[in-house]
């Protein structure tokens, strides 16, 4: 009983706070972008804000549940809930239905469910573990190797088996966390400077068309070249990122207000309740709304790095920045895409885009590190 | 912790995420707060304007009966994205009384590129057009049944008179110059192309109104934007009264039946025109709609010209109508007095011949009854030489320019400033134009004699004609001569200044008209209008007749009547008819018949004229 009411005092509220605005403020969002001017009820099934708060119920539940698992549960079960997670990736594509070129999703009765949305925790907590050994240091690449395994291993499943490209490049933020252990710095620099360069090489057209196509899906090969103003096609592959632009921006300051946005409401934004949410918060609540909630992204994410430099011992700590690049690749790719400012991959906003499964992935994820958070101060110093 | 030597990487971590939140916080600044353009696309996106049409101003006549109105016809409109696979093509054909061939005929040239330009399958397209409210209203009621299908209502001009339409003139659409020069119109729309349908276009079409509905990302309408916030209404375009007397209009049009020439009536008190009629001319409800372009080129390729408005735009030598100005400004000029006698010695005359067998010397009135060529040619020389012949004629530059400036103040030589479009402007020639063809001092009286008589370089137009008989029914003056009776806010509206129905005074003082009247009275009762007067009505008149060097001459006719208390002035000119007396002068006083006693007491009259066939094949 001791440990548990320290556990409660343990817990961070303020990042429950902020997860519970960002999700409670998505959920409004998802209502708002499915509202078509023929009012139902938030609550109701037949809509998605209905189905999203059902889903927002379970993934509370969900966290709850999570908070009383002993953390040291993921310590000792870390390569098995890999091992487990792995097999259900590979096993996705055998039970799944061809939703839109994906083969990443099972559908359970009513439910559909994508588990590559909770890999990312179960490879996050393989790689603390390997990485939180008291003897492990990063000195040399070889140090790299088994980590750097562990990410490419799911990332290859979902993105050849599941062709799930978005998912499997999630598997990259995994580099911040590389990086605060000792990988050395200049990779991230490299990588930086190796995009810019990658950009102004396709942009001035430095190489042929037959090698993009050697490398990439032809809609990827457009998308890439829309975004660099290779090709300017507003009614074709830039149509999504356009009509973006025209719902963010059509917003002005103050928004057009609650349910008021005519781009999202008349379906001028495809995907605007899940990957392009960000649009609804960009044309209703202009750009105080929208800057406000980069902002508590902001606040949240620093909070996450705070408490990822608290952690007492390096599974927790390694861990912890695993939830940080999560978070901070999510968002960044997510809202470069909707404005205009990196490429189109789908991949969704925490705790604003609809769907059952992120939702619980990203719960999960977050609720995992909280539990760890409100256990260190029994952990020795 | 045990790596503290990475410790200050946390601090490059948090850089890069406030470094992302400020790159996206830039980013919505410029989309939202720099950027102005979004707003527009948005609008374009979502937001239709649907012009609601106005309904276009009818036309009545002086006596308020409905000359011009709109009927309504319905399209129907099809697009095809929507139409779907499960189309009840049979249902479809029933509702519309069509065969299933027509259908796919119909659908075929919907679809073909090359008969239908602006093909879409996302926006609608005519299937069928023009039908009337019977014609469509089964489909109606059975709309729903064919998704894609719409009905669209647009009006058409209709007639209730076969009559006018010179004067009426037509809509049509709009063209690309109509388009450039007024933001109103957008391509599609339809606009008066000619006549009074294109003087009174501002006033007729109303104003448009505007319906802001919005529409999703497929094109499909979901409604009125912000409770028809931003809606205006249309308003209706201002009925408009003639001055028109659609049965004297309907009479002159029926007289003039296989002719050529026209007839013109105007109110002398008012400047309103009562009848304008140019023959040959066509039914109105033929340039209407779907047949209209066919029937105008038609209309275009005839070789009688029938769309040229010959009362306003056909010039001729005046004729003998002219001697009546000659008169009026030699009375005026004072070398002419009403007792003044000129010999005459007929058909032996010089320079001139007279035409007719009449006692010499004689007067004025004696003159203008017998028509006496010599006497005006006497009478014209006289204002041109009044000091005199050779040495003595220094000043008959000076004399001719005074004659043409008291000509001209009949309203001759310029077109009329009013509602009358499209006049020709007819020509009394300058001093300099003689100057130019026989030299500064080549050219007296004589060499101009046959403008003494109307005939020669003098060129005017019926309207001028009609206008001359109410200068002189009124005893020196004219109001211009128009066809709408506007209040003061139309006449704002159409831009007319209020000057335009003053009275505009000839040159020639009122005191000199009188003898002029009995002279024109003495044609009637004695003259060469003797045999179509009716005594009772005291009608004045003027026959002439005019040579042609294309044909046979062309017949001329001003009158007016009753001669104390004028109620119509009118013209007539028959073209390629012969004598004046003949053909021109039995038409124009069966109109004064017509309009002063409402009815026609001379049957065969006016059926040996209506059935004289007079146009040339």
């Amino acid at each position: 009983m001791n440990n548990r009411n320290s556990i409660r005092s343990g817990i961070d509220w303020t990042t429950i706070a902020l997860f519970l605005v960002l999700a409670l403020f998505g959920w409004i969002n998802i209502y708002g972008a499915g509202y078509t001017f023929e009012q139902t009820s938030m609550f109701s099934f037949s809509n998605r804000a209905g189905k999203q708060f059902v889903w927002l119920m379970t993934a509370l539940l969900l966290g709850f549940i999570v908070l009383l698992i002993d953390e040291k549960t993921y310590e000792v079960l870390g390569y098995w809930l890999y091992g487990g997670m792995i097999l259900l990736l590979l096993a996705t594509p055998l039970l799944a239905h061809n939703i839109k070129g994906s083969m990443s999703w099972i559908t359970l009765g009513p439910l559909s469910l994508q588990p590559a949305e909770f890999a990312k925790s179960f490879t996050a907590i393989a790689i603390a573990k390997y990485m939180g050994r008291y003897d492990y240091r990063v000195r040399t690449w070889r140090d790299l190797t088994v980590p750097f395994a562990l990410i490419i291993l799911p990332m290859l499943i979902i993105m050849i088996w599941q062709r799930e490209t978005g998912s499997a490049l999630v598997f990259a933020s995994f580099l911040l966390l590389f990086y605060r252990q000792g990988m050395t710095g200049k990779i991230l620099l490299y990588g930086v400077i190796a995009a810019v360069a990658a950009v102004l090489v396709l942009r001035f057209s430095l190489i042929p068309e037959s090698w993009l196509d050697a490398v990439l899906q032809p809609h990827q090969k457009v998308r890439i070249q829309v975004l660099l103003g290779l090709k300017d096609d507003p009614a074709g592959a830039g149509y999504n990122v356009a009509q973006s632009l025209i719902a963010i921006g059509s917003g002005r300051f103050f928004g057009k207000g609650f349910l008021q946005g005519t781009q999202t409401k008349l379906r001028f934004v495809p995907e605007q309740d899940t990957d392009f949410i960000f649009c609804t918060v960009g044309e209703e609540w202009g750009f105080v709304g929208s800057a406000a909630v980069i902002l508590i992204y902001m606040f949240f994410i620093l909070r996450l790095i705070m408490i990822a430099e608290r952690q007492r011992d390096m599974f927790s700590q390694v861990y912890a920045y695993a939830v940080v690049g999560i978070f901070l690749f999510h968002l960044t790719i997510n809202v470069g895409m909707v404005l205009g400012l990196l490429p189109v991959i789908g991949i969704p906003l925490p705790f604003f885009s609809y769907g059952g499964s992120s939702l619980l992935g990203f719960t999960l994820l977050l609720f995992i590190l909280l539990r760890m958070d409100a256990a260190r101060v029994n952990k020795l110093h | 912790m045990t790596n503290d030597r990475y410790y200050n990487r946390r601090w490059v971590i948090s850089g890069i995420v406030i470094a992302v939140a400020a790159v996206f916080i830039i980013r919505l600044f410029y989309l939202q707060v720099i950027d102005q353009s979004t707003v527009r696309k948005a609008d374009s996106n979502a937001l239709v304007r649907q012009t609601v049409y106005p309904s276009r101003g009818l036309l009545y006549d002086r006596n308020n009966n409905l000359l011009v109105f709109n009927q309504p016809v319905y399209d129907i409109m099809m697009v095809l994205r929507e139409t779907g696979n499960d189309f009840d093509t049979l249902a479809f054909c029933r509702a519309l009384a069509i065969e299933p061939e027509e259908f796919i005929k119909r659908m075929d040239d919907m679809r073909n590129p090359h008969k239908n330009r602006g093909f879409s399958r996302y926006t609608p397209q005519v299937f069928m057009s023009l039908l009337s409210k019977e014609d469509v209203s089964m489909l109606q009621e059975q709309l729903y049944r064919f998704p894609g299908v719409s009905i669209r209502k647009r009006t058409l001009r209709d007639y209730t008179y076969n009559a006018a339409p010179h004067i009426l003139g037509s809509v049509g659409e709009v063209n690309q110059r109509d388009l450039d020069n007024d933001p109103y119109y957008s391509l599609g729309d339809y606009s008066g192309r000619d006549g009074i349908e294109k003087q009174y276009e501002h006033l007729l079409r109303g104003e448009k109104g505007v319906e802001v509905l919005m529409r999703d990302a497929r094109g499909r309408l979901q409604g009125s934007y912000h409770e028809g916030e931003l809606d205006r209404p249309a308003h209706s375009g201002t009925d408009l009264t003639l001055t028109l007397d659609i049965r004297l209009q309907m009479l002159a049009e029926e007289l003039l039946r296989d002719k050529m020439g026209s007839v013109v009536a105007i109110e002398p008190r008012t400047g309103e025109v009562l009848a304008l009629v140019s023959a040959p001319a066509w039914n109105p409800k033929d340039l209407v709609g779907r047949p209209r372009s066919k029937n105008y080129n038609a209309l275009m390729k005839d070789p009688h010209k029938p769309l040229m408005n010959r009362a306003l735009q056909a010039q001729y030598p005046p004729g003998s109508t002219f001697k009546l100005i000659q008169a009026l400004v030699g009375l005026q000029t004072g070398t002419l007095r009403p007792g003044t006698l000129y010999p005459c010695s007929g058909p032996a005359s010089t320079p001139i011949k007279c035409t007719h067998h009449h006692g010499s010397p004689v007067d004025l009135e004696g003159a203008i009854e017998q028509s006496c060529n010599p006497y005006f040619w006497q009478a014209f020389r006289d204002i041109l030489q009044q000091e005199g012949y050779g040495e003595d004629n220094r000043h008959f530059h000076e004399c001719y320019d005074t004659w043409r400036n008291d000509v001209l103040s009949f309203g001759f030589g310029n077109r009329f400033q009013s509602d009358i479009r499209e006049q020709s402007a007819g020509s009394i020639p300058s001093s300099k134009f003689f100057d130019k063809i026989y030299g500064k001092k080549g050219w007296r009286a004589i060499t101009i004699r046959s403008l003494s008589i109307g005939q020669g370089e003098i060129l005017v137009t019926p309207l001028q004609l009609a206008n001359e008989a109410a200068c002189i029914a009124n005893g020196g003056w004219y109001i211009v001569p128009h066809l709408a009776r506007l209040d003061s806010a139309q006449r704002i509206a159409a831009g007319f200044d209020e000057s335009l129905y003053n009275r505009r005074y000839t040159k020639v003082d009122s005191v000199h008209f009188g003898i002029v009247r009995e002279g024109m009275a003495r044609v009637m009762t004695a003259g060469t209008g003797r045999h179509y007067s009716v005594p009772e009505l005291d009608m004045c008149g003027k026959t002439g007749t005019v040579q042609n060097p294309h044909g046979k001459d062309h017949a001329i006719f001003i009158g007016f009547a009753p001669k104390d208390d004028p109620q119509i002035a009118v013209a007539a000119v028959v073209e390629n008819a012969g004598f004046g007396a003949t053909w021109a002068c039995p038409i124009a006083s069966l109109m004064i018949e017509q309009y002063l006693t409402d009815t026609i007491a001379r049957p065969e009259l006016r059926a040996r004229i209506r059935d004289a066939v007079l146009i040339t094949h």
